[in-house]
């Protein structure tokens, strides 16, 4: 099945309940967009977005690039995520990320995002994250999952 | 009440279990703070909305690590007093298991070094078995100096 990012913000629970964007979509690199809500924010004195916020959207973005590179619904998992965590996030300002995945091999997927603020040149955030690849889609490794469960 | 504040007047020598209500983003997630037997566990109630791939179905990996960093957040905050909130420098998470719908996580953090400047600090999350966690976190945190 071929990779729609439209599926992967609204089908899951959580990125939908986070409000996540796309905003830009390439063959191996993709923007998303959280944006600014109050019951993100991890420290009501500043407003600012908490950082668990941002390492939900970091996770999500390095999926989705490495969805853009495979090009379908493969099952994929995240081995590691690294975050820097560079300065804070402005407060009241939505939060954006790019992710690449700029090596793909058979089992294993690299990829690298920065954390930023629109039209603002200082970085939020920079990750790194490796993703396990699964020969399997997603159908076919929830079908695996269940008849072992059995 | 801020964080800070709801460290300080955790009390000192009882378990107890509260919600995070000082911080709104763990009131989204569901987190609560427990301490049993003397320790610091910081709790994820299940709901659905914390589910990420919805095939198959697994509890999203931002959230775990945002439990992780949670944890490791309090139990420093815990150990300098509160005179003030540790900021994180870094995260470092390795996912072992898929976190499984249904059930609650817990994470418990372990401080291995604090500094004068800065703190080292591992965590673990785990779902019904402890010998099985669902994943580990190494943090930096800066302690002090602004």
């Amino acid at each position: 099945m071929k990779f729609r990012p439209e599926l992967f913000l609204t089908r899951s629970p959580h990125n939908a309940a986070l409000g996540l964007l796309l905003d830009h979509m390439g063959p191996d690199k993709v923007t998303l967009e959280l944006p600014y809500q109050e019951k993100l924010v991890g420290d009501p004195e500043t407003g600012v977005i908490s950082g668990g916020a941002v390492s939900s959207i970091m996770d999500t973005a390095c999926g989705l690039a490495v969805y853009a590179k495979l090009d379908e619904f493969r099952a994929i998992s995240t081995l590691d995520l690294r975050i820097d965590y560079l300065r804070p996030a402005t407060p009241r300002q939505s939060i954006l990320v790019t992710a690449e995945c700029y090596r793909l091999t058979r089992h294993v997927a690299f990829v690298r995002a920065i954390a930023f603020h629109r039209d603002q040149p200082e970085q939020v955030a920079h990750a790194s994250a490796v993703f396990s690849v699964s020969a399997l889609t997603m159908v076919e490794m929830a079908a695996k999952r269940d008849k072992n469960t059995k | 009440m801020t964080l800070s504040e709801f460290i300080t007047s955790l009390p000192g020598d009882v378990d107890f279990d509260q919600p995070l209500e000082c911080i709104p983003y763990a009131m989204f997630l569901g987190l609560r703070l427990r301490r049993v037997s003397g320790c610091l566990v910081t709790v994820m109630r299940f709901s659905e909305d914390l589910i990420g791939s919805p095939m198959p179905p697994a509890i999203h990996g931002g959230t775990i690590g945002a439990l992780l960093e949670t944890a490791a957040v309090i139990q420093t905050a815990s150990a300098m007093a509160a005179a003030h909130l540790p900021k994180t420098i870094d995260l470092s998470i390795d996912y072992l298991r898929p976190g499984q719908p249904g059930k609650d996580c817990h994470a418990q953090a372990h401080i291995t070094r604090m500094g004068n400047r800065f703190a080292n600090v591992q965590v673990e999350a785990w779902q019904d078995d402890r010998s099985a966690p669902i994943a580990l976190a190494r943090m930096n945190l800066q302690v002090a100096g602004r």
